[in-house]
Order: structure tokens, then sequence, then C-alpha cells
């Protein structure tokens, strides 16, 4: 880890060199709190380049930061312990054909790229049950769209520069679509409600529609 | 029971909402001002968490169906039963078939009626709060709705009057700079200390929305998105300062300029569109 920022009298930001980083320290921090080793801690909020610490008033600063430092991050360890999900896909999107133009690839080769990775939940964010995946094919690494959709259909399978993201319910977005999933992504009454949660390794089948 | 015959322009039920989900996409949501919910339900003998109303310019209505006991805090307004006027921060018994109003306030923004045993409803992830962001929780109340009462918890307390302090014309809020403090000039900074900014009527439950002096950007690329916490000042691409609150994004790709101290934030929840906001910026904290 880099650079411990201050974000505000209940917060420290932790600048990673990268996402990797990123994934085995705050599964370190959530294996740590679990262990009582982060007492006050209130959330571990994990992103592209950073993870954000939050505490209450009974922790502080120094205490995160003491915390830190006495933390063995080794991300090998931790890979074997997620759980992989699979995830059926309709791979139908409206902007499949963009997608194809993009990178190069025709429509058919973009698809077999897409459900050949292996990918790995990031962070989560934007919305509850929304994950960032990593580790698809460096092909499809492609923009957001130029205008947003106003919306995007619940259990979209799209694209946005180097990550893959599932919409889990109807809303606004701009990443580029290339299928649909039924998969339940988000149900509040499962325990977790998300189905990809940090470190979660993901795997895409093709369905026919 | 209690049928809102009036809902006002926007009242919804707030607890302390859903602390340590950022992880999973949630926030934690829950009342804007948490002493002014803390404060009501101390004031009924809830627990400081219990499920109240969070009002928003008043304008609630309530039919009673069984008797009550209400406390209500936040932004003082006018409180009504049966046309009988009552004070606020103290607790004030409803009797079955009475009709309780609650008027615009003359200060702040959101008022908070908390009601003796709370109000019974289905928790969603361990809380009853409503998520405007995120849609988690009950739906905003509407004409016509019916809000069940709670069972007490405990014993009315001894005190039955809270002294609170005044909110006031000017806000002043103390904040420290970063996390990214450094993405933007020396003399933006400087201007975000000094400057007077207005709170405008695009302000909501997420963030207050600023007017006033834009604030320049001394690094152009982009920030990826990153964790944001309560009372975060971030800067949009237009330069205005939005102060986020209760149902603030879990994540942002805007850089935070500064972070208004907790104990502020209330303050910062009960600021009315059109008044004046000023930042007292205090020294870096690392």
């Amino acid at each position: 880890m880099t650079r411990l920022l201050a974000a505000g009298h209940r917060g420290l930001l932790v600048e990673c060199d990268d996402l990797p980083q990123v994934m085995a320290l705050h599964r370190t921090l959530e294996e740590a709190r679990a262990g009582g080793a982060l007492p006050g801690v209130v959330d571990l909020v994990p992103a592209a380049r950073t993870v954000l610490v939050t505490f209450d008033d009974t922790s502080s600063h120094s205490r995160v930061a003491e915390a830190l430092a006495s933390l063995d991050v080794r991300a090998a360890d931790h890979e074997r312990l997620d759980h992989e999900v699979e995830v059926a896909v309709i791979y139908d999107g409206d902007d499949l054909d963009e997608v194809a133009r993009l990178s190069g690839l025709s429509v058919e080769e973009v698809v077999r790229r897409h459900g050949a990775a292996t990918y790995r939940v990031g962070f989560t964010g934007f919305a509850p049950g929304f994950a960032y995946l990593v580790g698809g094919d460096a092909a499809l690494v492609v923009p957001r769209r130029d205008t947003p959709r106003t919306r995007v259909p619940r259990g979209s399978v799209a694209l946005a520069g180097e990550f893959t993201g599932i919409y889990p319910q109807e809303g606004p977005g701009g990443w580029q679509l290339i299928g649909r999933t039924e998969a339940p992504l988000w149900d509040l009454d499962r325990e977790p409600p998300a189905l990809l949660a940090p470190g979660t390794r993901v795997r895409f089948t093709r369905r026919d529609p | 029971m209690i049928e809102v015959l009036r809902a006002g322009p926007l009242t919804t039920l707030q607890d302390l909402g859903r602390p340590g989900l950022a992880h999973l996409g949630v926030g934690r949501s829950g009342a804007v001002d948490r002493p002014s919910l803390r404060l009501a339900n101390r004031l009924v003998g809830n627990p400081e968490g219990a499920p109240a109303l969070e009002t928003t310019f008043g304008g609630l209505v309530l039919r009673f169906t069984e008797a009550a006991t209400v406390a209500v805090t936040g932004a003082p307004a006018p409180l009504c039963v049966d046309g009988r006027a009552h004070a606020g921060c103290t607790p004030v018994t409803v009797r079955a078939g009475q009709v309780l109003e609650l008027g615009m306030p003359t200060r702040g923004v959101r008022t908070y009626l908390a009601l003796r045993g709370g109000v019974a409803c289905e928790l969603v992830l361990g809380s009853a709060a409503t998520d405007l962001l995120s849609r988690l929780g009950p739906a905003p109340l509407r004409d016509g709705d019916t809000v069940e009462l709670g069972r007490p918890a405990g014993p009315m307390p001894g005190v039955d009057h809270a002294a609170v302090a005044p909110l006031p014309d000017e806000v002043v809020l103390r904040a420290v700079p970063g996390p990214r403090a450094d993405w933007f000039t020396d003399d933006s900074l400087t201007r975000l200390g000094r400057a007077a900014y207005e709170v405008t009527a695009a302000s909501d439950r997420i963030g207050l929305r600023l007017e006033g002096p834009a604030l320049t950007r001394g690094r152009t690329h982009e920030l990826p998105s990153e964790g944001i916490v309560e009372g975060a000042v971030q800067v949009p691409p237009d330069g205005r300062p939005v102060i986020f609150l209760a149902d603030h994004p879990v994540t942002g790709g805007y850089p935070v300029v500064a972070v208004v101290h907790p104990e502020d934030v209330p303050l910062a929840a009960q600021a009315r569109p059109g008044q004046p906001l000023r930042f007292a910026l205090q020294r870096p904290l690392l």
C-alpha cells in the first residue's frame, strides 16, 4: 500500500497500487475485523484503487493506521477461499454490434471471449448488488456509451473500461449492453442479499434465448 | 393505528440506517439529522434508533385511531393537536380520534416525529430507513397510508423538555481538507475556506447542492471511483461543491476536496435552499 489519506474525522482512505492489491487488502481487513482486530471499524469499502475504512468515535486514524501496519496482506492465500458463481447469459445485448466494432472482433468472437474468461468481483457500488468484475479479455476493454441510457433493464450484462457489470435493478446506465441474465443478483431474503460480493469468482455460461 | 391524511412534500420512515453494508453497495441512509431523531426517541422513552417519521418542510397531518405519545424535534415547526398548539422537544399526548398537524418549519428543513413504541414495520437489512438513492426500505408516506404503532420498550423519561440550540441564520460548517484536496489548485482551497455559498433547491437527502464560486481542479485526469463518507464535499465537473448526506452513494468518481466535521453534518442537513453557507476549513488531519 502506498498512501494513507484522511477522509474526514471518521474515515481513512488507503491508496493501493492496483486492483489486485485492493482486493487482497480488503479481504485481509475483513478477516482482521472478523477476528476482532479492528474495533470501532464500521465499513470497509473497496474501490478501483482504494479501500475506505470508516470508524466510529471509539477508534481513530492512528489506531486504524497501526492495525493496517500490523497486517500481513497476501493475495495468494485468499484466492482459494473465494467461492465461484456461475451466471447464465443470453448474449443479445443492444450494444453487442458496437462492442464488436470497437474491439475489431466479430460478434461471435466477442461472445466467445467474454464467456471464456474467469472473473472476480473487484468491488461493488453504483447500486446495491452492482459488482465490478475484473479478469475479462483485454480485447473487450471498451469505453462507456457517449450517451447513457435512462433505462437499462434489470439483469443486463454490460461492459465499461476493464469491467463487466450486471445491473441488479432497472435504472439509468452508460455501460455497453452485451447480454442479460436471470441470475438473482439482489435478494433481500437472502443472507447476504448480494450474489456478488468483493472477491467472488464469476464464470459466464452462454444460454440460448 | 395512525392514518396519514396528508403526507406533505416528503415524509419518510427513518432510523439510524444500515451501517456496515457499504461493501455490498448499500449506503447507511437513516435520519439525515441523527441527533434530532435520537432526541425525539428519548423524549418518548424509545431506544434512540427506533423508527420515526422524518418530514421535509412539514405539511404532515395524521389522525390517531388510538392514543399515543409523540415528540417533535429537528426543524422547529408549528405542532397542533385538534387545533391546539403544542411545543416541540417535549412529549405530547394525543388521544384516540385526534388529528395532529405539523406545519412548515420556521427554520431548518427536517422535523422528526417520534411515536412512543416506535413504528411497527418490516425491516430491510436490519433497518426501517427509506433510502431514496438505493430505493431500499418502505416507500415515502402517501396520503391515505396507515402507520402501525410499535410496543413501548422502556419507561417514559423523567425529563419532559429538552433544550436545543437554535438553528443558525448562516450555516458555518467545520471541514477538514482531503482526501483529494491536492487535486485542486491552492487558490481553490483558499476560495473554499472564504467563499459565501448558497444552498440550492436541488438539495435532497443525498446531498446539499451549493451555488457559489466554482473550484478549479489542478489535476484533470479521471479519478478512479472511491469510497465516500457522509459529509464529503465532492466537486463535480462544474466546480460547485456537493455535501453528501445520509443517502449518499457508496462510491464516487469526482474528487472530494474536504469532509465536514461529523458534529456539523446535522447542521448541513437542516440548511434551507437560499440559506448562506460557509466552510470553516481546519488543518488537515494527517
